[in-house]
């Protein structure tokens, strides 16, 4: 597939706004979608979806999400484990208080609630900025895990203090409960990252993405042109955690299928999502999935090299594996700090010109 | 880009007439007094700017210039006095408001959007008249893309009229200083305003840059008729552009009228060649 544009003219500005302006990568990206719809879903095993594919397509969800608060909005959040709690905890009280209601239904309403929990944990971004926001949402990630740990309400009084998600269908497929098929769960989670991914990339290249760069890059002149900061940052605040909400819905009820809270929405899922989302490229569509890809499946492949083939010892090869992070993101800060969307970018345009670079 | 270019004028402005017929006060502004702590920075000025005129303001640095264009578009609240726009009287309001109303402005120092295209820059100016909701921006197809469209189609012939068609995509922190300005006029402009405010709009730039610049501030206003309150340094500019011109010196103001009377108030060259005040 050649990567060119020659010949390729915009005559009108919808097309000149498209999400993939070039030919062949929007057909790349076409048949990239039909893949994942079509063949994956025959091709998919337990160990390929439980290690691999659900997490990725999770974490996507998670990442989007922080990505459009702190990367377009430039509102720094350390809650994202905290909000991801009050998805799934959303979900299992939705799933055990109306056992009729469809699974599709209680993820986007799980992630409602959590928009307005989101909001709510906002608020203080309306007067504090940077480091001081950023440790205003630590205390919320740390209130929300105390929180469910603490009112057995939430949990549905069950001895273990875990909540553990009852089967649901879809089309006579179970996709969550002890007997989930892997593609269809799989299919399930693809269908929800795919339909947001595009609620997002719409919401973030119309007004309301705008408004969001505005107060990112400058929130002063962002109001003297008509940005209200309270509307831009809470409508931030609340799509965000409708998406990192939805993320932990889907990692409680689809993925891990029994959880506790401490142990599965810690503060190490809120700095892994935010490395995601720096690695990935701030303020990106792309670079959420770029990030939740590369943190999702480095580990995968390093445990397969270091462990499975070179037979090093496992908490070695773990040990390893954190330092490597580590440095990448540290470089990523340093050097690139639009992330793998950017070389991904730079690549394209050097592609472009190929081999004639002038 | 090979899209058929309309004149100027013929761009639909889209924000409802301000209601004012032309040289009847648009703005009006009653006694304000304005203090940081002691500082005073305006004291009981007052005076109006009439629809259809550019209405400069000028003084020597620390004047309070750019504090009275502060208080006209809401940023800062003065402690007496009222504003007048469009016939409504309001004294404390959020600059927000302000824009939703018609007043626009650009910086002293540059405020555009760093991270942002040329193009995205501009299409932030035009935020006030975009209405579509959460949902029909969710599923873009449909009307939010129509507006979209819309207002893209606006912005473009505002990029053309500032001759930066060249500059569209390119993200404004790499453009040298002077473009920056005019994108900066560009994302005013984009709003389409009743009153807009240019807090010194040719500081730092070269004589042919000026002269540019000169020239878009006359046509807006001339083919817009958009009312212009305009901050400069620059003489030989304020006279050239300005209708009528108000003077501050010290937070007070020392001299109002056309360009000429202005010029020779005793009190206006006594500031400007630094005679001492006895305070
Ligand atoms: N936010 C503020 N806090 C404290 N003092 C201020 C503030 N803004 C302005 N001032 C003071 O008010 C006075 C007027 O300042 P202003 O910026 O309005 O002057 P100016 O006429 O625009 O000057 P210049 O030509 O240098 O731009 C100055 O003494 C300034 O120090
Ligand atoms: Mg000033």
């Amino acid at each position: 597939m050649l990567y060119r544009e020659a010949g390729d003219f915009k005559t009108t500005y919808s097309l000149d706004q498209q999400t993939f302006p070039i030919r062949s990568e929007r057909w790349l990206f076409w048949l990239f979608i039909a893949f994942a719809f079509l063949v994956v879903p025959f091709l998919i095993n337990d160990y390929w979806n439980k290690a691999v594919l659900m997490p990725l397509l999770i974490y996507c969800m998670a990442a989007l999400g922080l990505n459009i608060l702190v990367g377009y909005c430039g509102q720094v959040s350390l809650g994202t484990g905290g909000f991801m709690a009050v998805g799934a905890f959303a979900a299992y009280k939705l799933m055990t208080s109306f056992p009729g209601m469809d699974m599709f239904s209680v993820t986007i309403l799980s992630g409602v609630i959590t928009a307005a929990v989101g909001v709510l944990f906002g608020l203080p971004s309306l007067r504090i900025k940077g480091f001081y926001l950023a440790v205003a949402t630590l205390a919320s990630q740390f209130f929300l895990v105390w929180m469910f740990n603490k009112f057995a309400w939430f949990y549905n009084y069950s001895a273990s203090g875990q909540i553990t998600a009852p089967e649901r269908t879809i089309f006579g497929y179970a996709v969550t409960g002890p007997n989930t098929l892997p593609w269809a769960t799989y299919l399930f989670s693809l269908t929800i990252v795919f339909v947001f991914a595009w609620v997002a990339r719409n919401l973030t290249r119309g007004r309301l993405g705008r408004s969001w760069m505005a107060i990112r890059d400058m929130d002063i002149a962002a109001e003297i042109i008509g940005v209200s900061p309270l509307r831009a940052k809470l409508s931030a605040f609340a799509v965000s955690s409708f998406y990192i909400g939805m993320a932990g819905a889907m990692f409680f009820a689809n993925y891990l299928g029994a959880a506790e809270v401490t142990e599965a929405f810690g503060i190490d899922k809120s700095f892994l999502v935010l490395f995601m989302v720096i690695i990935g490229g701030l303020g990106s569509i792309l670079g959420s999935f770029l990030g939740a890809g590369f943190l999702v499946l480095l580990p995968v492949l390093l445990k397969n090299i270091m462990v499975n083939q070179l037979g090093w010892p496992t908490d070695l090869a773990a040990h390893i594996q954190i330092m490597l992070i580590g440095g990448l993101i540290v470089f990523f800060l340093i050097v690139e700090p639009h992330g793998l969307a950017q070389l991904w970018r730079i690549t394209k345009e050097k592609l472009r010109l190929w081999p004639f670079p002038y | 880009m090979n899209v058929h270019l309309k004149p100027i004028h013929e761009i639909r402005m889209t924000r409802p007439d301000d209601g004012i017929a032309p040289g009847k006060p648009l703005l009006v502004v009653d006694n304000i007094s304005l203090a940081f702590g002691g500082v005073k920075a305006i004291t009981n000025i007052s005076f109006d700017i009439l629809k259809g005129e550019i209405r400069a303001i000028i003084g020597p640095n620390g004047a309070g210039k750019t504090s009275m264009l502060n208080v006209i578009n809401g940023f800062y609240h003065p402690q007496e006095g009222t504003i007048t726009f469009r016939g409504e009287k309001r004294s404390r309001m959020r600059p927000h408001v302000a824009a939703h109303q018609g007043i626009a402005r650009t910086f002293q120092n540059i405020a555009l959007f760093k991270g942002m295209s040329v193009l995205d820059n501009i299409m932030t100016g035009r935020i006030t008249l975009q209405n579509r909701n959460l949902f029909w921006q969710a599923l873009w197809r449909g009307p939010a893309e129509q507006e979209e469209l819309e207002h893209r189609e606006a912005v473009e012939h505002i990029i053309d009229f500032l001759e930066i068609e060249h500059i569209r995509k390119t993200p404004v922190g790499r453009l040298p200083y002077g473009l920056q300005k005019r994108v900066e006029l560009g994302r005013a402009l984009a709003a389409e305003p009743s009153l807009l405010l240019l807090d010194e709009p040719m500081a730092g730039m070269n004589l042919e840059e000026k002269e540019d610049m000169s020239r878009f501030i006359l046509d807006v206003n001339q083919q817009f008729g958009t009312t212009i309150a305009l901050i400069e340094h620059d003489m030989g500019v304020v006279m050239d552009l300005s209708d009528r011109v108000v003077v501050l010196d010290y937070g007070r103001k020392i001299g109002d009228g056309t360009p000429d009377e202005v010029r020779n108030n005793q009190d206006v060259i006594d500031a400007y060649l630094g005679v001492s005040h006895d305070e």
